[in-house]
């Protein structure tokens, strides 16, 4: 407020009122605007906390569900389901979205790469839904039945896209100086790939894992007819199986208390993992995104 | 010809020998070096290839109720499993007029944010402001879902709606029973989860603006708002166009949340109040439960639809977000 002031003694001896006042108001809509956005997740994170730590105890994180309407039991199995899900998305996502960001990056200066990029970010905008759909038709139709191995194959497909754009943006920013220092050793160009560059942007390329995990973490739409859900444990990735997202889905439409209370505690570990890889991403790019390069 | 053959190849592989080991490493680097880059070209392939095996199975498989209904398909409101018909127009209608309101509430709420952080905020408040709203766009649909049923729905329900009613009840989007539960909700809850691509696009594109734009502006005496509306909006719209769009093609897919709170009732009505239902909710609900073919397939169908018109909105976006970013970076290059 002060340059103004200053402003208008030095350069601009009159701004009107009008254009005065519809410049404070635009400032005032501005920061209404903010506060709107924050009030929502201020809201979220707070009825989360709230009703989350409140509703969690040793039983929900150690029993399996009990039958409906009956209070007590816990979401283990859909905990450990998740696991099992996720690790088997990782599995197959995460090397190849990773190989596909190194074809992008290494090799990819021409119309094929062009296409590819462009292919990959149209596949990150495609609902989730579709996918769970793509994935019943091509596991859940052939092997007959739901699976743990149906669901990491729809997280599996919403990975790729996100690692293989990060994967390619961090690689770019490797240094052209250290490709040529590894070639002028006589190092092969496949080496120089894994061990130079690669290496170089590790922690760059984990915080494009970690952000696509936080992402596909919380999916529920494609597991609602590829992992199915499970009352009860099961570690074999041919069964249909429970997983967090699906559980609290299924327990905050359902007419009982107990179940709420238990959707809430779901959601509140949910929102934790997220947290946690997200600030670990934070933290692992403070530290430097490029520490080999410079 | 056989005759002199033999002599220089055995020169040449004398020589070889003779120089031996980094020239033999890199040959062997070169056969290591195509299966490298075959293998990341693999990899680079197989996203092409998702995309083919998205179209391939949304189409082969939709295509007994696409031969028995065509285009009527979609503009037919009669969805009734148990007669075989199906209409998918309810679901087209829900997800055009919920995506509609929630763009209606997230615009300007999304640009009113991106503005705050480019152009008045404080600077220490700048990168927290940024990764608060970016948290917003990381919270799970079903987690926003929960929280709607249990505390949006209840405040809609005996607070917003009741009023809304008494006072723009003549309008007719406001009149009816509040539920809580409905189309309003459903538009409110999108506009949270799209304000974060909104505000994160037009900031991205508003940075993108060179900043002697803004100093040529404010030199000739505008005052901040005007060089914001003249200097930095108008150069960037097409930019935050594509950031709109951006964020349309997220509400069209959403599912979860808007599953949990939109009512799940084909029906068209033109009040707020009244429940509806979406294309991906309809999935969402009833593909698990589809017992014949035909349903199964309407289902799909209404899948590929969705498919379609998400990849034009996102195909679009992409380019209009181009135009302003990749304009303005080749310039501050040139």
């Amino acid at each position: 407020m002060a340059s103004p002031a200053n402003n208008a003694t030095v350069i601009a001896p009159k701004v009107s009122l009008w254009r005065r006042g519809t410049d404070h108001l635009a400032t005032i809509a501005a920061v209404t605007a903010v506060i709107l956005v924050l009030l929502p997740l201020g809201a979220v994170f707070g009825y989360l906390l709230y009703k989350g730590f409140g509703s969690i105890n040793l039983a929900f994180l150690t029993k399996t569900p009990k039958p409906p309407g009956e209070v007590g039991g816990g979401m283990a199995n859909a905990i450990a389901g998740s696991s099992l899900i996720l690790l088997l998305g990782s599995l197959v996502g995460v090397p190849v979205g990773i190989g596909a960001g190194i074809y992008l990056a290494e090799y990819g200066r021409n119309r094929l790469g062009n296409l590819i990029r462009f292919t990959a970010d149209v596949l990150n905008g495609v609902p989730s839904i579709i996918v769970g759909i793509v994935a019943y038709g091509l596991v859940v139709l052939t092997q007959g039945h739901f699976s743990a191995l149906a669901g990491g194959v729809a997280l599996a497909i919403m990975m790729i896209p996100t690692i293989t754009r990060t994967t390619e943006e961090m690689l770019l920013l490797v240094p052209n100086a250290v490709r040529e220092a590894a070639y002028g050793l006589g190092v092969p160009r496949w080496r120089t790939v894994l061990s130079v560059t690669l290496r170089t942007a590790t922690s760059g390329v984990i915080t494009g894992v970690m952000l696509a995990f936080a992402r596909v973490a919380g999916e529920t739409a494609p597991l609602l007819f590829t992992a199915f859900g499970n009352q009860f444990w099961n570690w074999k990735i041919n069964q249909p199986t429970a997983a967090l997202p699906l559980q609290i889905f299924s327990y905050a439409i359902s007419p009982y208390d107990d179940w709420h209370r238990q959707a809430w505690a779901g959601a509140l570990i949910l929102i934790i993992l997220i947290v946690v890889s997200i600030s670990a991403v934070r933290f692992v790019a403070s530290r430097g995104m490029m520490k080999g390069a410079n | 010809m056989p005759g002199p053959q033999p002599v220089p190849s055995k020169v040449e592989k004398i020589d070889v020998a003779a120089h031996s080991r980094p020239l033999e490493g890199a040959g062997s680097g070169a056969l290591a070096d195509r299966a490298f880059h075959l293998a990341m070209l693999a990899c680079g392939l197989s996203v092409l290839a998702l995309v083919g095996v998205i179209i391939y199975q949304l189409a082969t498989k939709s295509a007994l109720t696409w031969h028995a209904f065509g285009w009527k398909f979609f503009f037919d409101s009669d969805w009734d499993p148990v007669n075989e018909l199906y209409g998918a127009w309810p679901f087209v209608y829900g997800t055009l007029v919920s995506s509609f309101l929630a763009l209606l509430i997230a615009v300007p709420l999304g640009i009113g944010v991106a503005v705050f952080i480019t152009e008045m905020s404080p600077a220490w408040l700048r990168s927290p402001l940024a990764f608060t709203t970016e948290l917003l766009a990381a919270i799970p649909s079903v987690i926003y879902g929960l929280w709607a049923i249990f505390v949006l729905v209840p405040i809609l329900r005996q607070d917003v709606e009741p009023w809304l009613g008494k006072y723009l009840g003549w309008t007719g989007f406001f009149s009816g029973a509040p539920y809580g539960i409905g189309m309003l909700a459903a538009g409110i809850i999108l506009a949270i989860m799209v304000v974060p691509i909104i505000s994160s696009i037009t900031r991205e594109v508003m940075t993108a603006v060179p900043q002697q734009q803004r100093e040529a502006v404010l030199a000739l005496g505008a005052t901040r708002w005007e060089m914001i509306s003249m200097g930095v909006l108008r150069n960037a719209r097409a930019g935050i166009m594509g950031g709109v769009i951006l964020g349309l093609g997220r509400a069209l897919g959403e599912t979860m949340a808007v599953t949990m709170v939109i009512g799940n009732r084909p029906e068209i009505s033109k009040s707020l109040f009244a429940p509806g239902y979406t294309m991906a909710s309809v999935i969402a609900n009833e593909f698990s439960e589809a017992t014949s073919d035909k349903y199964l397939s309407a289902l799909i169908e209404v899948g590929l639809a969705l498919f379609i018109v998400t990849i034009i909105v996102n195909i679009l976006a992409q380019i209009l977000v181009w135009t302003v970013t990749r304009g303005t970076a080749a310039r501050s290059h040139g």
